[in-house]
């Protein structure tokens, strides 16, 4: 019975769980004896040993081909995978090996000038203008999954119409808040091309953002907490606040952070909302600073990669971007593993 | 106690309100676009908006259609290019990689994920388009740049979307493919991937979804002139594109064709998320 054999050292071979390999070998000695059995009553021992050869050779060859379909699926995920890695390291590593030399100090002079397009007043409005924006988005987005997971009664038509309305905000592209904003914003409220145009539009489009995160974070707060709370005659609020948040806030922080990156990174919804003035707003006015028109560090490097003319200028920016982002996603991982560690505390 | 109470029902009224913005947001959202949209679709008739394939804002002359072909054909492409790659790497993600590798390469992904639309678009500019122009012809600004630059952004959607629909499938499936004496990497295409399906379809719609509405990226790749691509090496223009890329100067019957593009885009935006629904409920309802 070489078959067996074979199938079974094949099977062991797959790294299969022991116990099924194990198991599977059991069931097919079981069908072969009675296979065997079976050839016995009809035919004499000569044609057993026929069958039992085909049998041998058959299997040998499927096993084989089996073989070369693992290898091949293997080879093919193996396949997947490596490009996904060598697109990012060499994304990633050509932007670097371009854009590091030319990171100057005369980058990050505080004027923007057209022959030395310093990215330092961009860099300035990006923070400003993401500060801006979070501030909006944070309070609204938290509020919202507070009252989606700590209030509301389950299956209320208005929560249904809240997560449909969030899904709908998340799936719209960035050039459609930017029209948006431009139309509502800009004209209708007349605030004009404004770091306030630019931070309401992206307050909107991050807002699912936060609201999904801290949702998620708020769901993972066991319920004996609550109860605890509830237990010590805390109301509903005080619970909320002072059981509730505190094990969810690394779970928030991780969903504020996603939301920077994507304020940080964005152009399409800022272009005709907060427009492309390379100053940093007049701060010394007060309020009216909310209403100057300010470019944003990705919408710095959009324009100097369209004008061409300043190309190592922008490898130069595009790095600073990069770093930002890398930073981000660091912190955000940082954080997140510091949510894991809470829950073994628990 | 009264006291108290009246601060729990405040702050029960505050959080329904700002559960209530997101509601408001979209609200408006669709007001504004398409009081300023529709119009424009009105004058031009909706069948000479949608299918015309003239676009000469200098004769009022208004078609769409090959901004629309465009889109269909940069988000088709960059479904072949990121789709097979995605979920290869998705599968590999959830069952062959050690856990050494899935430490590099799960933050790699999610690092995908983070690098700004303009970063790609530099990117695509300064190495797919010079490759594509030196290598397979053309000016290299084109459908085929488009395709694979945004093949390449739609990855890590598709990877942690299909890679979270592999992970929850039931371990028992998996065990009773192995029992039967199939193959780890069998069982993993026969049996898992096909349990996974609809999570994974879930993945492509966001994929189109992401690719269909991207703007910068393919801003810088895509060549932009308005006719109808003969070959993929002919550039295009997406309906994203026309609307950044006029709306800048554009005044009257010319803006409102703009917006009245970004009303198009919207409605396809908002089919997808339907069929992105549609695709969840199926799932669960399994």
């Amino acid at each position: 019975m070489g078959f067996l054999r074979k199938n079974n050292s094949q099977l062991a071979g797959a790294a299969a769980g022991a116990g099924s390999a194990a198991n599977a070998a059991g069931a097919g000695a079981a069908g072969t004896a009675g296979a065997n059995m079976a050839g016995g009553a009809l035919f004499g021992g000569g044609a057993l040993d026929k069958i039992d050869t085909w049998y041998a050779q058959s299997a040998a060859k499927n096993a084989q081909k089996n073989k070369i379909l693992s290898i091949l699926l293997r080879l093919i995920v193996r396949i997947g995978a490596l490009l996904t890695a060598t697109t990012l390291v060499f994304i990633v590593g050509y932007i670097l090996v371009n854009g590091i030399p030319y990171i100057t100090p005369s980058l990050f002079e505080w004027e923007y000038t057209t022959d030395n397009v310093s990215l330092m007043p961009a860099l300035i409005n990006t923070l400003l203008m993401a500060g801006l924006s979070l501030l909006m988005a944070v309070p609204i987005g938290v509020g919202s999954a507070i009252y989606l997971v700590e209030y509301a009664p389950r299956g209320n038509k208005f929560v249904q119409l809240v997560r449909t309305t969030t899904e709908t905000l998340q799936g719209i592209p960035s050039i459609i808040y930017g029209l948006f904003g431009m139309l509502f914003f800009v004209t209708a409220l007349g605030w004009g091309l404004s770091l306030m145009a630019g931070a309401c539009t992206l307050a909107i489009m991050v807002l699912p953002v936060v609201m999904r995160t801290t949702e998620e974070a708020l769901l993972a707060v066991p319920d004996s907490y609550r109860e605890g709370g509830f237990g010590l005659g805390a109301g509903r609020l005080r619970t909320v606040f002072r059981c509730v948040l505190p094990s969810a806030i690394p779970g928030i922080l991780g969903g504020v952070i996603l939301a920077l990156g994507r304020c940080v990174g964005e152009v399409a919804a800022l272009i005709f909302t907060a427009g492309s003035i390379a100053e940093i707003p007049n701060l010394a006015a007060g309020a009216a600073a909310l209403f100057d028109s300010t470019r944003t560090l990705s919408v710095h490097m959009y324009l100097l990669a369209s004008e061409g003319l300043h190309i190592n200028e922008t490898y130069a920016t595009a790095v600073v971007l990069l770093v930002v982002v890398v930073a981000l996603n660091l912190l955000a991982t940082f954080v997140a593993k510091k949510m894991n560690k809470g829950d073994i505390d628990d | 106690m009264h006291k108290l109470h009246i601060g729990e029902n405040l702050a029960r009224a505050l959080f329904i309100a700002a559960a209530g913005i997101s509601i408001l947001a979209v609200a408006i959202i669709c007001l504004f676009l398409f009081a300023n949209g529709v119009p424009a679709i009105g004058k031009n008739g909706l069948p000479d908006f949608l299918f015309g394939s003239t676009w000469r804002p200098a004769n009022d002359i208004y078609g769409i259609f090959p901004m629309i072909v465009g889109s269909i054909y940069v988000t088709a492409g960059a479904i072949l290019v990121g789709v097979p790659i995605g979920l290869l790497c998705a599968i590999y993600l959830s069952r062959f990689a050690s856990s050494k590798v899935e430490a590099f390469l799960k933050p790699g992904v999610e690092l995908l994920a983070g690098i700004p639309s303009v970063v790609y678009g530099f990117f695509g500019l300064v190495v797919i388009v010079p490759f594509i122009r030196e290598n397979i012809g053309g000016r290299g600004l084109s459908l085929l740049a488009a395709a694979v630059l945004l093949g390449i952004m739609i990855l890590p959607t598709i990877i942690t979307v299909a890679q979270s629909a592999l992970d929850a499938v039931p371990k028992k499936y998996y065990e009773g493919a192995l029992a039967l004496g199939a193959t780890h990497e069998r069982s993993v295409f026969r049996v898992l991937v096909p349990a996974a399906g609809s999570g994974i379809m879930a993945g492509i719609v966001l994929g189109i979804g992401r690719a269909i509405g991207e703007t910068m990226a393919v801003i810088m790749v895509a060549g932009n002139q308005v006719v109808m691509p003969n070959s993929i090496l002919d550039g295009v223009r997406t309906m994203t594109a026309n609307i950044v890329l006029e709306m800048g100067y554009a005044a009257g019957m010319h803006r409102e064709a703009l917006i009245a593009t970004g009303v198009v885009l919207f409605v396809f935006v908002l089919m997808l998320t339907v069929l992105f629904n549609l695709i969840k409920k199926r799932g669960e309802a399994k």
